[in-house]
């Protein structure tokens, strides 16, 4: 038995990269997930097909998390085709760096509405839900960064540290309708968002990595089954560092 | 067919665990029913799936009484 068996999972950005590793993950230990997407259309089906071909359910919604209209069609679609959300990963993000001289506001807005505005209308859009059921899950991606600052990324980091603020406040008022909301915070992950960085960047990245590699999606997505099983049921408000050790 | 009050009336004690006697016109569901503020948005919730109507969060906000709960959804239902 799976440690998520008949549990309904909703992640956002699970099309590519950490979200694609941690819908398959949840799916693996019993969940049915619901594969969101911005407009990978195909991937996302893909990550279905999978799913699918492990014996759970899964469907593809696609939605723009920083668009309520759009967030709200999520969950009901969620809903009418599983009728509970058990967990919600807020995994969805992009990145605009420039240096903070030259960042523009369009770069900085970006950013904000879809790495934070979007765990914000996401969470809001499930709480009603879990609320009534009486339990539920938010995990949210932040990332290493949003704690240590990180020069070029002043959007991405603002977005990130705000994803802290707001997992702590969402975990402490919901708390008592045993709502459990934490955080995981990657370090460097191997995927198409640090696949685009240039090789002298990488190098010096690895320098500052005490356990000496970069991560893998999978080991993200493990510490977010831990988070979303009953094995981490006394555990709320947390941030939970994947980094091979960058931040201490 | 029950009357607004009574259907109200049954969604708090159900939800805030009260007697129904305490449950009058007047009876305030923070200051008089014990409701906090996480209580008063779920009653909120709960009242609009049994009246199958929505409720805005600024209308949400002005209901601060049993009675107001009742004028409202009879306005509503009008
Ligand atoms: N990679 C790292 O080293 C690292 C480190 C720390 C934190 N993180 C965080 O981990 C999360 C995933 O990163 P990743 O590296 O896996 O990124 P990625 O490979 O670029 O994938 C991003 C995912 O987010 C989706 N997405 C983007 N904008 C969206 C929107 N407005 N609405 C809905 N979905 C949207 C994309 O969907 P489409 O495919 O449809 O565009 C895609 O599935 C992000 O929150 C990121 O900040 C990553």
């Amino acid at each position: 038995m799976g440690k998520l068996e008949g549990k309904t999972a909703v992640v956002t950005g699970a099309s590519r990269g950490i979200g694609r590793a941690i819908a398959l993950e949840l799916a693996k230990e019993g969940a049915n997930v619901v594969v969101n997407y911005s407009g990978s259309k195909e991937k996302a089906e893909q990550v279905v097909n999978e799913i699918l071909e492990m014996g759970r359910k899964a469907i593809a919604v696609q939605a723009n998390v920083a668009d309520n209209d759009s967030v709200q069609n999520l969950m009901k679609k969620a809903l009418e085709e599983f009728g509970s959300i058990d967990i919600l990963v807020n995994n969805a993000g992009i990145t605009r760096d420039n240096l903070l001289m030259r960042m523009k506001e369009e770069e900085w807005d970006e950013v904000i509405q879809t790495n934070l505005k979007g765990v914000f209308l996401c969470t809001k859009a499930v709480t009603r839900q879990m609320m009534k059921q009486r339990s539920g899950r938010i995990i949210n991606i932040a990332s290493v960064v949003g704690v240590t600052g990180n020069a070029g990324q002043a959007n991405y980091t603002a977005a990130k540290a705000g994803v802290i603020g707001l997992t702590k406040t969402a975990a402490r008022e919901l708390a008592s309708r045993n709502i459990l909301v934490n955080a995981v915070a990657p370090g460097f992950i191997t995927t198409e968002m640090t696949d685009a960085l240039p090789e002298d960047v990488k190098t010096s990245m690895l320098s500052q990595i005490p356990l000496g590699k970069f991560g893998k999606p999978e080991q993200v997505a493990k510490a977010v089954v831990f988070l979303a099983s009953d094995d981490a049921e006394y555990i709320t408000g947390q941030v939970l560092h994947v980094d091979g050790g960058i931040a201490m | 067919m029950s009357t607004v009050l009574e259907r109200v009336t049954k969604v708090i004690v159900d939800r805030l665990g009260v007697d129904e006697s305490e449950v009058t016109e007047n009876a305030s569901f923070r200051e008089d029913l014990g409701a906090d503020s996480l209580d008063v948005v779920e009653l909120v919730m709960e009242l609009e799936d049994e009246f199958d109507m929505e409720i805005s969060d600024e209308d949400a906000e002005k209901i601060v009484t049993v009675g107001d709960a009742v004028k409202y959804i009879e306005s509503k239902l009008n």
